[in-house]
C-alpha cells in the first residue's frame, strides 16, 4: 500500500534546509510560495528517504481570487506519495516558475495549464497551446469563461 | 565535392491509419533520419474536463466511458473510484469482484488490440489483428450480457455496479477462461520468434528507465524498460491485494518488450479471473447512493492502473451538485512525452513501429 506522508514532519525538515522557502503544512498537502517551488521540488526529489523520483501529475484549480497549482508526487523506490500545492494570487499576468527541468513530465502538462487557465510557465522551453485550435481566444477551464 | 542536403519536414497524419486516431507527427529529417518530432495533438479535444462541471457526479460516468474508449471498464472503475474516496462510500465485496472481472476482462480486451494493431505495424499486415480481434469479440458479447453495450458500457456505478450479472455469465466467463491461454499460445507460436518482426522491434525505439521515470511513463511501457511498478500491487484498490498475479516485466525497454510486456499481462489477467471466478461472494452490488450526490468540500486524487497506465482523477468539491474541477490524468498523453528522445536518430518506417508500441489512445489524450 502506498504510505501517504504527512506534510508537517517533511515542512519541519525542508524549513531546515531551506530556511527561506516559506512552506506550511495544511492537511494533506504541503503548501508552497510559487518563488521557492523549484528548490522545494529539488529538494524532495533529491533527498534521501523522500526520493520524489516521479511527478504523477500536475494541474490548476481556479478559485477566484487565486488559483491552485497542484502536483502529485510519487517515489516509486519508497512507493509513498505526497501532494505539493503552490497558490498565484489576482487573475491577470499570472506567472508560476516551471518544472520542467526537474520533471520532464510536466511538458505537456504545463502547456495544457497555461492553455486552459491562463497561467504562464516562466523557464518552460515550449510553451505554446496544443490543445484548442490555432487563434482560439480565452481560457476554457477558468471560472469567468461561460 | 561533397554532396550535401537539406532538412526537409515531412508529416505524417492527422488521418492515418497507423496513428490509431487523429495524431500528427511533424517530423523533421535528414534523409531518412529523424532530426527532431513535433507531435500535434487536440484533434479530437471535446472539452469533457469543462463539461463534468456542468453535470451531476453520477451524469459525468458517460463521459468517462469516452475518454479511453477502447478500456471505457477501466475509465468508469477510476472515476467511481474516485467519487467514492471523495465522498465516503463503501462498495460491497460482490461488486469489487465484479469490477475486477469486468476491468481485467477490459484488459485483456485492451491488450489484444494493442498488440495486434503493433504487429499490423510492423508488417504483419491484418492477419494477427484479425485472430486477436476474434477473442476481443469474445470479451464484448460477455460485456453486452452484462452491460447491454460492446464499447462504452457505463456499466459501474458510484457505490457498485448497475446491475448483477446474468445468470448465464459466469459459466460464459469459465468457458472464456479456459479457452484465453490456448490463444495466447497460439499467437506466440504464430509470431513470437518472426525474423521480421524480431530485426524491425528489437532495439528499436529504447526507452531507458532513467528517462521513463522523469517522463512519469506508466504502465506496460514503464515495465519494459524494466521497473516492476504496477498500481494493482503497489498501491490497490478495490481488494486487488487478495489477487495472487506476477508483474511481467521488460529488460531493454525495446519495442520488442513493450510487446512481450503486454502479451505476459494478459497470461496474468486470466490468472486473476481465475481466482476472482473462484471467489466470488454472493451478496449485493450496489450502495444506495441518492441520485444527487453532494460531497463535503474537499478534494481527492484517486488513481489506477489501466491498461495504458496509471488513470487518475483529480476531483475538487465545493459542496454542490457538480464538481468545481475534474482532471484526467491521462496515461496516454504523458506516455507521448518521451516521444522525441525515443525516435529521434530512427528512420521513417520505424516512427510507425515506435508510436504503435507505446498504444496510445487519441480519445484520452485530446480528452
Amino acid at each position: 500500500m502506498t504510505k501517504v506522508l504527512e506534510p508537517s514532519a517533511i515542512a519541519a525538515k525542508i524549513k531546515q534546509t531551506l530556511p527561506d522557502s516559506r512552506v506550511n503544512a495544511e492537511s494533506g498537502y504541503l503548501l508552497v510560495e510559487p518563488a521557492a517551488l523549484t528548490s522545494v521540488l529539488t529538494y524532495l526529489k533529491t533527498t534521501p528517504g523522500l526520493e520524489f523520483d516521479y511527478l504523477s501529475m500536475l494541474t490548476a484549480v481556479d478559485y477566484w481570487d487565486y488559483f491552485e497549482l497542484v502536483y502529485v508526487l510519487d517515489s516509486l523506490s519508497l512507493n509513498q506519495i505526497m501532494t505539493v500545492k503552490t497558490r498565484l494570487q489576482g487573475r491577470v499576468d499570472l506567472w508560476a516558475p516551471s518544472v520542467v527541468s526537474i520533471y520532464q513530465t510536466a511538458d505537456y502538462q504545463e502547456r495544457e495549464t497555461f492553455e486552459t487557465l491562463g497561467i504562464r510557465f516562466s523557464g518552460h522551453p515550449d510553451l505554446r497551446p496544443f490543445l484548442l485550435w490555432e487563434g482560439f481566444q480565452g481560457n476554457p477551464l477558468r471560472k469567468d469563461y461561460l | 565535392m561533397p554532396f550535401t542536403t537539406e532538412n526537409f519536414i515531412l508529416n505524417i497524419g492527422p488521418a492515418h491509419p497507423s496513428t490509431h486516431g487523429v495524431f500528427r507527427i511533424k517530423a523533421t529529417m535528414d534523409g531518412e533520419v529523424i532530426v527532431d518530432v513535433e507531435p500535434v495533438f487536440g484533434y479530437l479535444h471535446r472539452g469533457v474536463e469543462k463539461l463534468c462541471e456542468e453535470r451531476t457526479y453520477a451524469g459525468i460516468l458517460p463521459l468517462t466511458d469516452r475518454l479511453d474508449y477502447v478500456s471505457a471498464m477501466n475509465n468508469n472503475l477510476a472515476y467511481c473510484l474516485a467519487v467514492e474516496k471523495l465522498a465516503g462510500i463503501p462498495v460491497p465485496e460482490r461488486a469489487s469482484y465484479i469490477r475486477v472481472i469486468m476491468s481485467e476482462l477490459q484488459r485483456i480486451a485492451s491488450h489484444l488490440i494493442a498488440t495486434g494493431a503493433f504487429l499490423n505495424d510492423c508488417g504483419a499486415f491484418m492477419t494477427p489483428l484479425l485472430y486477436m480481434l476474434r477473442e476481443r469479440e469474445k470479451i464484448l458479447d460477455l460485456f453486452e450480457m452484462a452491460s447491454g453495450q460492446r464499447l462504452t458500457y457505463n456499466y459501474m456505478r458510484i457505490g457498485g455496479v448497475s446491475q448483477d450479472l446474468p445468470d448465464e455469465f459466469l459459466p460464459a466467463l469459465k468457458d472464456l477462461i479456459a479457452q484465453l491461454p490456448v490463444y495466447i499460445d497460439e499467437y506466440d507460436r504464430l509470431i513470437k520468434d518472426n525474423e521480421i518482426l524480431l530485426s524491425r522491434s528489437k532495439g528499436v525505439g529504447i526507452l531507458p528507465l532513467k528517462l521513463a521515470v522523469n517522463c512519469a511513463i506508466s504502465g506496460p511501457v514503464l515495465r519494459a524498460s524494466g521497473l516492476k511498478w504496477d498500481l494493482r500491487k503497489a498501491d490497490p484498490y478495490s481488494l486487488y491485494e487478495r489477487f495472487d498475479f506476477e508483474i511481467p516485466t521488460g529488460t531493454q525497454g525495446d519495442c520488442y518488450d513493450r510487446y512481450r510486456v503486454r502479451v505476459e499481462e494478459m497470461r496474468q489477467s486470466v490468472r486473476i479471473l481465475q481466482q476472482a471466478v473462484k471467489g466470488i461472494p454472493s451478496g449485493s452490488t450496489r450502495t444506495e447512493v441518492p441520485r444527487i450526490l453532494r460531497p463535503l468540500p474537499g478534494d481527492v486524487y484517486r488513481r489506477i492502473e489501466s491498461p495504458r497506465g496509471e488513470l487518475g482523477f483529480y476531483l475538487v468539491s465545493d459542496g454542490s451538485i457538480a464538481p468545481y474541477r475534474c482532471h484526467v490524468r491521462a496515461p496516454s498523453l504523458i506516455n507521448l512525452t518521451a516521444l522525441k528522445e525515443m525516435l529521434k536518430g530512427w528512420k521513417i518506417a520505424d516512427i510507425i513501429i515506435i508510436f504503435g508500441s507505446i498504444d496510445v489512445c487519441m480519445g484520452e489524450v485530446d480528452r
